[in-house]
């Protein structure tokens, strides 16, 4: 049984995505993320089991090679690639409430700026931790972000930034939010972003990875 | 034609411009505003840039058409566009330029083949229409720029070389890795890249972006290991940047950047510009470094 989940961590890693994909080509005719997480969700391992062992297990080390240059953006996509399609899976669990929905969380990619490959993969760890999430994609403007709170009352919102240039406007977003709904809690990350930029704006919490900004949210409804 | 590699070819290291994004800024665009829209809504603002570093001694000036394929104007509704921005982009670095040269801006499009986002032959599509509009608003060459993935590189070196009758010239964007060797964002070395651009026709190549002289010294030598002949451009940052005080810095000072051109020179390169941070004062003093030299 754990071995099927190190083998779902391993197709994460690698970006095999499923059996007729032809990356990597060292997996070639092998079963994929896609297989695999539905092979393992009839041998009744629990959805959540499933994404914390094994598809974050594979998405952390394909986070590291990154960091360490070992690996490039054409890899870390197929990665997100593969656990996006093994989400497809989860997700009805994670909506059927066999894993409790534990509030919202609106998340996006600032105002000029396009990159939406961490964004992403942090929205679907706090959806496959139980969380709603409201995707307003990239290239978002502060009146958006007020209103989807608004349209969301008592959610919690995320502000994502890889530009040193649009991390500014991380600055006028949490402003505008702030003076719309003052009791809004503004979560930043991105690779530029510190946590002394976090509070030199004024915004509520700052995580490098995607893992802190779960246990984050988490402690603010236990 | 063959006018910018002829020049090359008698043995002369020329000057290229230096930033455009934060100038128009400096002018007033806005974020969220289309740098290309205002080659028609502000025409003399944008004519003002060209001529300054025409003015500070380049020897050739780019046009306002880094973001002109029509899968980057339509984020703003103006994919219809394509052809009109890019001509007027060109007529006005024209204008500035007299007898200089124009190099007409191709910027990436933002979408990744491997993705699926786009097929190839949409994107030569793309690069085919801005091309064809830059051309005719007189451009002398293309200047594929900042390119990450050799394949969109080579699609787009392509379109121009099948659609246009100008020099057709191409540069990626390189970063130091941990290990200390340069790598673009898809993770493409000077070297790796130096066979399929020249494979794919462009007759210049380079980097910019991404690195201040020192880092462009190491990436030129790195190129012309791999091929002693072709033509080498780098467009380097006024040094990397800064974040301060809710603004970016690029804190190489023109000085700082023109006591680096000897050494790059004798690195290979035969086009020396500059790219982010860079002002008409940091042309200006890479030319009489050129000049001395
Ligand atoms: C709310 O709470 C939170 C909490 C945690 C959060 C969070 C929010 N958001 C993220 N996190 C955290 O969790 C994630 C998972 O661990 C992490 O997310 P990250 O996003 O950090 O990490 C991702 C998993 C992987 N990382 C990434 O996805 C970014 C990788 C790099 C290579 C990168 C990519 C892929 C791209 N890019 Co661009 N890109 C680079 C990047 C260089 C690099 N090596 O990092 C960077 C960021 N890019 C850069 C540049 C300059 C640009 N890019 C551009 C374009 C692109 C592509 C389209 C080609 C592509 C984006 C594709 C896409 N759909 O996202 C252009 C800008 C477009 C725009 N307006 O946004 C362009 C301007 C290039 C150009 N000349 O056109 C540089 C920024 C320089 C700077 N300091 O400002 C850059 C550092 C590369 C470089 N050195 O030149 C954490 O930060």
């Amino acid at each position: 049984m754990s071995e099927l989940l190190s083998n779902i961590a391993e197709c994460i890693e690698f970006g095999k995505i499923n059996k007729v994909a032809p990356f990597p080509p060292q997996m070639k005719g092998q079963d994929g993320a896609d297989e695999l997480t539905r092979q393992a969700l009839d041998e009744g391992i629990s959805a959540q089991r499933i994404l914390t062992e094994g598809l974050m297990v594979g998405m952390e080390k394909v986070g590291i090679k990154f960091r360490e240059n070992k690996v490039f953006v054409p890899q870390v996509l197929m990665s997100a690639k593969a656990m996006s399609t093994a989400m497809i899976h989860l997700k009805p669990f994670f909506l059927s409430g066999e894993v409790k929905e534990k509030g919202t969380f609106i998340i996006g990619t600032v105002e000029g700026d396009l990159h939406d490959i961490g964004k992403n993969l942090v929205s679907m760890m706090v959806e496959g931790n139980g969380w709603k999430v409201v995707d307003l994609g990239t290239d978002v403007k502060a009146e958006q972000f007020v209103s989807a709170i608004k349209e969301h009352q008592n959610a919690f919102v995320g502000l994502s930034a890889l530009l040193t240039t649009t991390m500014v406007s991380m600055e006028k977003i949490t402003k505008a939010i702030k003076e719309a709904i003052p009791e809004a809690k503004v979560a930043v990350g991105g690779a530029p972003v510190t946590d002394d930029f976090r509070k030199k704006i004024g915004a509520d919490v700052y995580s490098p990875d995607p893992q802190g900004l779960v246990e984050y949210l988490n402690a603010q409804v236990a | 034609m063959g006018k910018i590699l002829d020049k090359i070819k008698l043995g002369k290291v020329l000057v290229s411009d230096g930033a455009w994004g934060t100038f128009l800024q400096q002018k007033g665009l806005k974020t969220g505003e289309c740098p290309e829209e205002w080659n028609i809504t502000h025409p003399d603002e944008v004519l003002d840039i060209a001529r300054s570093y025409i003015e500070a001694g380049a020897d050739m000036v780019e046009t306002n058409s880094f973001g002109g394929t029509r899968f980057k104007l339509e984020k703003y509704g103006l994919e219809d566009k394509v052809f009109e921005l890019n001509k007027a982009a060109a007529e006005i670095s024209r204008k500035a330029a007299g007898d200089k040269f124009v190099l007409g801006s191709v910027g990436p499009t933002g979408k990744i083949l491997m993705m699926g986002d786009v097929t190839e032959e949409e994107l030569f599509e793309a690069f085919k229409e801005q091309a064809k509009g830059l051309e005719s608003g007189g451009a002398d060459a293309i200047m594929i720029e900042t390119m990450s993935d050799l394949d969109e590189a080579r699609i787009a070196i392509q379109a121009a070389k099948q659609h246009t009758r100008l020099e057709v010239f191409c540069t990626m964007t390189f970063e130091k890795t941990v290990t200390g060797e340069f790598r673009s964002m898809m993770g493409v070395s000077p070297t790796e890249m130096v066979q399929t651009l020249v494979g794919a026709g462009a007759e210049l190549i380079g980097a910019n972006c991404g690195n201040g002289m020192v880092g462009m010294v190491a990436i030129v030598e790195e190129i012309r290991k791999a091929n002693a002949e072709i033509p080498i451009l780098v467009h380097a940052n006024a040094g990397m940047p800064v974040y301060s005080d809710g603004e970016t810095v690029f804190p190489e000072k023109p000085d700082e950047m023109a006591t680096l051109v000897p050494k790059i020179i004798k690195a290979g390169a035969n086009v020396i510009g500059g790219c982010c941070g860079t002002t008409p004062e940091h042309i200006c003093k890479v030319r009489d470094a050129i000049d001395k030299s």
